[in-house]
């Protein structure tokens, strides 16, 4: 038997966790170091998902299968392909810049947070990891009750109100999914006799368009929650301002990508019908969404706030670049989620910094910043830019592939999109002109000290890769291109699948069959 | 199936009958010891009791493959019989547990306590294991009257006492509409006996006799009342309130466990027929037990008014899994159950601990900063608070999953599902008020002592174990409680 080696990347941090909470209080020092060599030991047991992953296999790799509750049939079922190979990279590395990041941030129970942290990435790679759709849930459950702590302990001055908003969004919109998981089970028990939840299961069972419809909605409402999309995006700002540093830079990089990867693993291939009809709609929210976000970011006094606000922009990209159904466009979404991990998640750190120095983050008090911190002032202007999508930077190619991928499905939607690639330079632009520009307005920012060396050596690798990904970014494409196919080519079959089958129950193939499957290209 | 008269007792027989013989003589042993002097430190009422139930549990267990009917079919040992009698003597178990260290700070009466803490599982049992309507009713009346006295242990303080006279006046009305609903049925049917109750209805033609459709509404509410369900439950705040805790933790998990296992006994037996005439009125009553038990569970500050709404509300669910029917849903209302008493004792054991001397610190602002003083209580009761909540990876979780998908599969219950789990959204609001106050708030004034003591910490240890363990790996228990109503007598 091979090495269960997805398993280990679950459990290792856990393990780690459990470790780190029994250290003794008195160790709050070496509990940093611990921490960090945890989540940098977890990165590297993770990195040969970059060479070992080969992109064209058609199935999942790396699989486990156990039985885990066979009187139902739920099974412990790990897999990985191109898509969860590079969100499960981007979550250790963040997890681990999250946690170097983190080290002067927490001042006490620093056991506790570190543990809390670890075991939330043991959370994220399950819920990538997992094929089985009741372990799917578990996972993405269970995933809230650390970043719940994370936010209602170690946050701001709100934290408790943002802390419990979090968890009451997330849950709502997951237990409506969860009715449409055990419907989904009970269909296919009665249609093939066998019990089961897994993924490939249901990949393969045909779902008649009407019932489509209701359990689309029920994993979409879900997914969107998570994402989030406009209208249901109102958690995220006040998580995000209240969060503690490494918790904003987490739930930026990762747990936002949890929505769109739903939408890409499960609800999209599953009901691929449902989707037409929704689609158009989930695209103007999308594209509602990337406007509102960019125009609200822009009147925002608090950085934290802007940064938050223009997550929900960008996600709205991901979530418009899966909507236009086309190769072109589901790689602009895969490469979008990856940038804004690592955009936003830096820009968050960078917010984190000067927040620890000045012990606030309304853009008023700032100004001026270039002379006193020249390091951080230039590392900043690097993410900025990388966040507007400056070409040479990883932010452009994904906008520029969601963009093309939209205009090749409907020229609207690229065109009012494009508007908040022009907002988004506005505000960030406009945001860092006024903290770092200027003339020094705040006396107490004559003092600020320049990054230490830890901080510049979290920068470093993050930078790297800003770079890495906005020049060469063609490694990453090759590496979930075939993985995204695959889930085009899924969505498309099923689609047809399920129009033939409603043409054989009516007896009628012409119109309703062709109807449903020509609106897939 | 064997109804005939048995001229003499098998062995095996003895053994079914262990519980109910064992847990009579630990009743009577207690109440003989109190003759003899005791010393000041020590603790044999719970020895004796601990004894006990476990003698009755093993008893049980020991057979736990057969199935006897005897005394004519009024007690039968069946799977049901075993799964519930070894529930309750584990409930037994761990109420002595936490019992041991809080009855001994409040004063309560050692002896009397654990003697009464005995006759009411020997009620729960008999009502498990009775297969005729006569025999619930005994059981009923014997749980009962020992948990009325037990609520109003507590003599000096007036909530306990205003709490112990409310729940008997109810529960005497409740009593009453059983034995009216009892006779009823015994006009419509001929028998109180639910076998043949069952086969009479299985032929009958007149089955919308109104005698019928009255008498098992009327059975159904004296049933509704032990298990807390709306419009039957406004005796539950007051009494969990008023209650010593120990005492509140103890019919939180066991009365409603009882009940629920002679109604699900009756509907699978006997009234299986005719349930399709009233399964809506399950339906609905599920419906706004879990809803009123939620919402109202929002506004309490007290942890004990708050978890005997959040007992409300869970028998709601347990409702929905009835009002699914069937085998199925049976056995998912024993799975329920069973994860209940677990999650909700261990609960009560961290609230038991809470306060020193007669002092009883139970409100949501007392917990303010204990999760980092007292890390166990914490994490504890972080546990169980998710468990109650539904939320993975515990046994809560499975507990829905289990009820739901079962229900599921009646598209006239959708509605419920929908509701029920939205419903769990606004639980989850109160149960992370606790965890709120645990790890996010300070403590105003000094903060409250907890009277450590070793057996309320097994409990306390024991209950998170089942609880993470049933969460994880919920097969055992799961195609324990499928067995369970499978091949009823």
């Amino acid at each position: 038997m091979p090495i269960p080696w997805l398993s280990f990347l679950v459990f290792f941090p856990l393990a780690a966790a459990a470790l780190i909470a029994l250290m003794p209080r008195s160790a709050e020092r070496s509990v940093r170091l611990w921490a960090t060599i945890a989540a940098a030991a977890e990165f590297v047991f993770s990195l040969p998902l970059w060479w070992r992953l080969i992109p064209g296999m058609p199935h999942f790799q790396f699989e486990e299968r156990l039985d885990w509750i066979p009187a139902i049939g739920a099974q412990y079922h790990l897999g990985v392909d191109g898509i969860s190979g590079l969100l499960a990279l981007l979550t250790t590395f963040m997890t681990f810049i999250a946690v170097l990041g983190a080290w002067t941030a927490v001042e006490q129970r620093g056991r506790e947070f570190f543990a809390l942290v670890l075991v939330l990435e043991a959370g994220m790679l399950g819920t990538f990891f997992c094929l089985d759709l009741l372990l799917f849930y578990v996972f993405w459950e269970a995933m809230l009750i650390p970043m719940y702590l994370l936010i209602g302990i170690w946050g701001g001055k709100r934290r408790v109100y943002a802390a419990v908003k979090f968890f009451l969004y997330t849950m709502a919109g997951s237990v409506l999914m969860l009715i449409a998981i055990l419907s989904l089970y009970l269909m296919q028990k009665n249609m093939t006799g066998v019990a089961t939840f897994d993924l490939a299961a249901f990949y393969q069972m045909p779902i008649a368009p009407a019932q489509q419809f209701w359990l689309f909605l029920a994993f979409a409402f879900a997914f969107a929650i998570k994402v989030p999309m406009w209208p249901l995006h109102t958690w995220l700002p006040d998580a995000h301002v209240e969060a503690p540093t490494a918790g904003s830079v987490i739930l930026a990089a990762v747990l936002l990508k949890m929505g769109t990867y739903g939408f890409l693993r499960f609800a999209m291939p599953l009901f691929p019908n449902a989707l037409q009809q929704c689609g158009p709609w989930i695209a103007w929210i999308a594209i509602i969404g990337i406007v509102y976000g960019a125009l609200v970011a822009m009147v925002q006094t608090d950085i934290k706030k802007l940064v938050a606000y223009s997550s929900v922009s960008h996600m709205g990209f991901c979530m418009l670049g899966l909507m236009a159904m086309n190769p072109q466009g589901f790689a602009g979404s895969m490469m979008t989620m990856l940038n804004h991990g690592i955009s936003t998640g830096a820009l968050f750190l960078l917010v984190g910094i000067i927040y620890e120095r000045r012990h606030t983050r309304a853009i008023s008090d700032f100004g001026g910043l270039w002379k006193v911190i020249p390091v951080f002032s230039v590392i900043f202007l690097i993410v900025t830019l990388s966040s507007i999508g400056l070409p040479a930077t990883n932010g452009f190619i994904g906008e520029f592939l969601v963009l093309l991928g939209a205009s090749r499905h409907n020229m609207a939607w690229a065109v009012v999109a494009a508007l908040g690639v022009i907002l988004s330079a506005c505000y960030m632009l406009w945001m860092f002109q006024r903290v770092v520009f200027g003339p020094i307005t705040h006396e107490e920012n004559q003092k600020l000290t320049d990054l230490t060396l830890r901080e510049r050596l979290v920068f470093v690798p993050l930078l790297l890769l800003i770079f890495w990904m906005g020049v060469a970014p063609q490694p990453f494409l090759d590496r979930c291109q075939p993985a995204l196919d695959r889930t085009l080519q899924l969505t498309n079959d099923r689609a047809a699948a399920a129009g033939r089958m409603v043409g054989q129950l009516r007896g009628e193939p012409a119109s309703a069959t062709s109807n449903l499957t020509g609106g897939g290209q | 199936m064997n109804l005939v008269p048995q001229p003499s007792f098998l062995p095996v027989d003895w053994w079914a009958l262990g519980a109910v013989i064992t847990l009579t003589l630990g009743c009577l042993v207690l109440l003989l010891l109190e003759f003899l002097p005791a010393r000041e430190k020590g603790n044999r009422g719970g020895i004796v009791s601990l004894l006990t139930l476990v003698i009755a549990g093993y008893s049980v267990y020991r057979v736990a493959g057969e199935k006897r009917a005897l005394f004519e079919g009024m007690f039968v040992h069946d799977p049901l019989t075993v799964f519930f009698t070894l529930l309750f003597c584990a409930v037994g178990v761990l109420s002595v547990l936490i019992s041991w260290d809080y009855v001994k700070r409040t004063r309560i009466n050692q002896a009397e306590y654990y003697a009464l803490l005995l006759s009411a599982v020997l009620g729960m049992v008999i009502m498990a294991a009775s297969n005729d309507l006569i025999t619930i009713f005994l059981g009923l009346e014997l749980m009962s009257l020992a948990l009325y006295v037990m609520v109003g242990f507590r003599r000096a303080r007036l909530e306990s006492s205003e709490a112990a006279l409310k729940y008997f006046l109810l529960g005497a009305f409740a009593s009453g509409f059983l034995l009216y609903g009892i006779a009823l049925l015994y006009g419509a049917t001929g028998t109180t006996n639910l076998a043949r109750m069952g086969a009479f209805l299985g032929d009958t033609t007149v089955i919308d006799n109104p005698l019928l459709l009255i008498g098992s509404l009327l059975v159904f509410t004296g049933f509704a009342f032990k298990v807390a369900a709306v419009p039957f439950h406004m005796w539950t705040p007051d009494a969990y309130e008023g209650a010593p805790t120990s005492v509140t933790g103890f019919m939180s998990a066991g009365a409603k466990a009882a009940g629920f296992a002679a109604l699900l006994r009756v509907l699978l037996r006997a009234l299986g027929p005719i349930e399709a005439q009233w399964g809506d009125l399950i339906a609905v009553v599920a419906f706004l037990t879990m809803t009123v038990g939620n919402v109202t569970a929002l506004l309490q500050n007290n942890l004990k008014r708050m978890l005997a709404y959040s007992s409300i509300a869970h028998a709601g669910y347990i409702l929905v899994a009835v009002a699914a029917g069937g085998p199925e849903g049976a056995a998912s209302a024993v799975f329920y159950l069973a994860v209940y008493s677990f999650m909700n004792l261990g609960a009560f054991a961290v609230l038991t601990m809470m306060g020193q001397g007669r002092d009883e610190r139970v409100l949501v602002s007392d917990l303010a900063g204990l999760g980092f003083r007292q890390p166990l209580l914490g994490v504890a009761l972080t546990v169980f608070m998710i468990s109650l909540g539904g939320i993975p990876p515990t046994a809560g979780f499975m507990g829905k999953i289990y009820v739901f998908s079962t229900a599921v599969k009646h598209p006239e219950l959708m509605w419920l599902v929908i509701a029920g789990v939205l419903n769990s959204v606004v639980s989850v609001y109160y149960y992370l008020r606790v965890t709120v106050a645990l790890y996010m708030r300070e403590p105003d004034g000094e903060s409250v002592a907890i009277s450590w003591g070793t057996p309320a910490v097994i409990a306390l240890i024991l209950t998170l174990a089942a609880t993470l363990y049933l969460g994880l790996v919920p097969q055992d228990l799961w195609v324990l409680a499928q067995r369970s109503v499978s091949g009823l007598l």
